[in-house]
């Protein structure tokens, strides 16, 4: 394959009313090849995308952009998508009610004189399908399919746009290992097709794993670009330019008091709230000492969030039946406020959907959960409130102006601080903290994993539900596994290693 | 965890949104305009004193409806509430031989009962707002008319005529023929204003938050004052001081204190932001969206009693496209279609926008026909505007 520059970006700066999201980025990307674009929250990747995509027009910034040798200026998304250059973001945009044919030609339909082609439609998408690896009816609703399908549906939309360059941001966040396994294979097959890529990644294993060369970016800056084959192709160089300072170890150190039992789960099980024949969380029994740190694996679907979501105020599910017990004695929860009331927490996994007011600012949200203490025969007592909300600013370290910057224009580990903030505001003895770190760079992860430490170290029991593997390991002091809605396992963390845990989690399926 | 980088003094938190004062300065505009253009004919006593009185009804619902629609519903049933309950009114002093007092009771008790009825439906049977009150529509005129067979109630006692269409009596005398008890309250309350600004700055300077910059303080109260005693000044050349404009000054405030200062004020506002996000933060929001219901019920009784108080009967065709009037005001006044946005301040200036067109044109004698399409295109334009600014303003 030859060897020629497919995208240049050069000096690149961006403002928004002064304040320099891109200051100079420069960022070459080769044809053919896997590009990743790494960078703490706020580093400017996105921003870097949509200049890039025509999302931000030719003319509100400076610096050149040449896409196959010629210089390009896009108005909009439409103009990039023209010359090949698709982007896949990270909220996939799919409409729920159509199907998946349907989707793939949104807006690029097979149609004479307006009227569409239905056997071509489904034809071409059968065959699209295939290239991405997806074993689906085009007919099916797109509301069917998980969030790991509906990825591949993306790509084979930008695919039957006849894209050169593929962008994406993010693309293994929602995903399981299984789905971001497969998508990761996709993706070098899709090299192999001559395909070029831009992957947006924090996940360092996975850049290790199919990048060619990786530029990082810091304070809108490309600090440095490293091609994968080299000798500085390593994790803890990636991450030094990223954060611009050294992790020393991972996890911050930690020395676990753990006392008595205060939550004990028994007999849980929950059947799903519409297919109701279906039991999501099948008999599961469990644990949580004071200032123990208990984590949860299991694969995505294994009923880990319906687990938590059922137990918080009966939020998720029908026909609940167990107990619960809280130091010693059974309660009941059969709404979020009576779960807060007994000192429960649940921090969900999907933060903007179930977790923040995303046009309230960072006041409304830190004092969300816990308004009563905050009022005196149901008035707010505003200026305490303001200055609850700073503390939280300051103690989180959230970055941004003030406490009335609002929360949809944070980045995402400075909106899950605000979240953790609300409920740690709310006091809670137990803390159950969904995905906590999802889709957060890794210097925020380290800040939360401090967080998550010192409330333990208060004595509060906190529940882990993660993911990644490692997290887990190294944040947890024991370690439950679950798997199609059965607890499997149970591992304490000095015991567990990826490959046992792993076992556990197929331990249901053949 | 790194250290914080020292903020510099953080903006001060109360500024009024640039929309409000979008509003407020195109409310000025159009009275300046057709001060002009009815050569000053606008601002008459007797005018000024028909805006109050013609308009408090819209202002009344669309304080309710503000809050129907921050929570991100609708209520299009308003108008058949007010005709229903002004022929509960009627019929109950009329008929029954009420004194008026129990009349007014019963009205707001119906309103009451309205109320909890479509938030039953919407709140915890789940359906959306906009049918259960396009049934309430037609269930609350049907049930005027069935309440009406008689025909026309008039007669009203004059204690309860006073309501929409009296005046407080001139205690302190005249002067000039000005009503001195008007201009106190003018004088008066400006003062309240002033003072209460300068106590919860005050409070903040003590507590060390950050504050308004006490320029603009002094400049913004300053006008606001100046024009509350002009307005008192206008009155008092009329007949005095409306009735109803202190039943409304009393609802502003005590709404705005609801909707600012309360927990479920809060409530409103988080669940029209993310209503998810407000059951998992454990907002009771059925509930929440009954008493919104509740308590459009009410606002809409009073609406009845004051309009009906003011047309001196009840007809089964009042309250006409009354609904249509209060929505149209929320969202002159700045509310979100998607909801979580809005505020009663700026409802009651987008009521008071609507007000003074239809009566700037029909001191111009414009046909009503014109009169209607002039302020349809006033709301498609507030709205279209506002989203301009957000845009410009750099929204996502």
């Amino acid at each position: 394959m030859e060897h020629t520059t497919i995208l240049r970006m050069h000096n690149i700066v961006k403002d928004f009313n002064g304040v320099k999201a891109l200051n100079g980025v420069s960022i070459d990307v080769v044809r053919g090849e896997v590009h990743a674009v790494c960078g703490e929250n706020g580093a400017g990747k996105s921003t870097l995308m949509k200049v890039l995509s025509g999302v931000y027009p030719a003319g509100s910034f400076e610096g050149t952009i040449e896409f196959e040798g010629k210089p390009v200026f896009y108005k909009t998304i439409n103009d990039s998508e023209a010359d090949g250059i698709v982007i896949i973001h990270q909220e996939l945009a799919l409409s729920p009610y159509l199907s998946i044919a349907e989707n793939i030609f949104l807006g690029n339909e097979n149609s004479t004189r307006g009227v569409i082609d239905w056997n071509k439609t489904n034809r071409e998408a059968a065959l699209l399908l295939a290239r991405v690896g997806l074993v689906e009816n085009p007919a099916t609703k797109v509301l069917e399919l998980g969030v790991g399908k509906q990825q591949l549906v993306e790509i084979a939309k930008a695919l039957s746009k006849q894209v050169k360059l593929l962008i994406l941001d993010e693309p293994t966040a929602a995903l399981n290992d299984e789905d971001s396994a497969h998508l990761l294979s996709l993706i070098e097959h899709l090299r192999g097709q001559g395909i070029t890529c831009i992957i947006i990644s924090h996940k360092l294993k996975e850049i290790k794993r199919i990048a060619d060369t990786v530029t990082v970016i810091r304070d809108g800056k490309t600090i440095e670009t490293i091609a994968m084959d080299g000798p500085d192709a390593t994790e803890a160089r990636i991450i030094r330019s990223m954060v611009g300072r050294e992790l020393n170890n991972l996890f911050p150190p930690r020395e676990p008091k753990i006392g008595d039992e205060v939550l004990r789960v028994t007999d849980w099980t929950v059947y799903h709230p519409v297919d109701t024949a279906r039991k999501v969380v099948d008999a599961a029994s469990f644990t949580v000492r004071a200032g123990e740190i208990v984590g949860f694996a299991g694969l995505m679907g294994a009923g880990r969030t319906e687990l938590a979501m059922s137990i918080f105020g009966r939020s998720y599910g029908t026909k609940i039946s167990g107990s619960i017990f809280k130091n010693g004695n059974e309660i009941q929860m059969r709404t979020v406020d009576e779960a807060i009331k007994h000192g429960f927490a649940y921090a969900t996994e999907d933060r903007k959907r179930y977790g923040l007011n995303l046009i309230g600012d960072i006041t409304v949200n830190v004092s969300a959960a816990a308004l009563g203490k905050l009022a005196k025969w149901g008035v707010i007592d505003r200026n305490r409130e303001y200055k609850v909300a700073n503390s939280y600013r300051e103690k989180m370290n959230i970055k941004a102006p003030s406490v009335s910057s609002i929360t949809g224009k944070l980045s995402g580990g400075n909106q899950q601080k605000v979240v953790l903030s609300k409920w740690i505001f709310a006091g809670p003895d137990i803390l159950i903290l969904d995905e906590p770190t999802r889709g957060i760079d890794v210097g925020a992860k380290y800040e939360i994993y401090g967080i998550i430490n010192e409330l333990a170290a208060q004595g509060k029991a906190v529940v882990v539900i993660s993911s990644e593997l490692p997290e887990l390991i190294g944040l947890s002091d024991r370690i439950y596994v679950i798997s199609e809605g059965k607890l499997t396992g149970e591992v304490a963390a000095a015991d567990a290693s990826q490959e046992t845990l792993m076992h556990y989690m197929t331990a249901g399926k053949d | 965890m790194s250290t914080t980088t020292p903020v510099k003094r953080a903006k001060p938190r109360f500024t009024v949104s640039l929309r409000q004062y979008g509003i407020l300065a195109a409310l000025a505009i159009i009275i300046v305009l057709f001060q002009i253009l009815t050569d000053g004919r606008l601002l008459l006593p007797g005018n000024v004193n028909n805006l109050i009185q013609q308009n408090a009804y819209v202002l009344i619902l669309a304080i309710g409806m503000v809050i129907v629609i921050i929570a991100g519903h609708i209520d299009l049933s308003v108008g058949s509430v007010v005709a229903m309950v002004g022929a509960v009114t009627a019929i109950s002093m009329g008929s029954w031989g009420l004194p008026w007092w129990a009349a007014v009771v019963i009205a707001l008790l119906v309103g009451a009962l309205v109320g909890a009825w479509q938030g039953f439906w919407v709140a915890f049977v789940g359906i959306p707002a906009f049918i259960v009150t396009l049934a309430g529509m037609l269930i609350f005129r049907g049930l005027t008319l069935v309440l009406l067979t008689g025909g026309t109630i008039s007669g009203l006692p004059s204690e309860f005529t006073a309501i929409g269409a009296g005046w407080l009596p001139a205690w302190l005398g005249e002067v000039g023929g000005r009503d001195v008890l008007t201009i106190a309250l003018g004088v008066l309350t400006a003062l309240a204003l002033i003072v209460q600004q300068l106590r919860t700055r005050a409070t903040l300077l003590k507590l060390d938050l950050p504050r308004e910059p006490i320029v603009s303080l002094w400049v913004k109260n300053g006008i606001a004052a100046v024009a509350i005693v002009w307005f008192a000044w206008l009155l008092s050349g009329y007949s005095g001081t409306p009735i109803i404009l202190i039943v409304l000054a009393m609802l502003i405030l005590g709404y705005t204190f609801l909707l600012n200062q309360t927990v479920f004020g809060r409530h409103v506002y988080a669940m029209g932001g993310n209503l998810f996000a407000a059951k998992m933060s454990g907002v009771k929001t059925q509930w929440v969206d009954f008493f919104i219901f509740v308590n459009m019920g009410v606002l809409a009784g009073l609406a009845g009693i004051v309009s009906t108080s003011r047309a001196g009967g009840a007809v089964a065709s009042a309250g006409q496209n009354y609904e249509l009037d209060a929505i149209a005001a929320v969202f002159i006044g700045g509310a979100a279609v998607t909801g979580g946005v809005g505020t009663v301040v700026g409802a009651v200036i987008g009521a008071l926008v609507m007000g003074v067109l239809n009566m700037g044109l029909s001191i111009l004698s414009v046909d009503a026909a014109w009169q209607m399409t002039i302020k349809g295109l006033v709301l498609l334009l507030a709205v279209a505007f506002d989203i301009f600014n957000k845009r410009r303003a750099g929204g996502r």
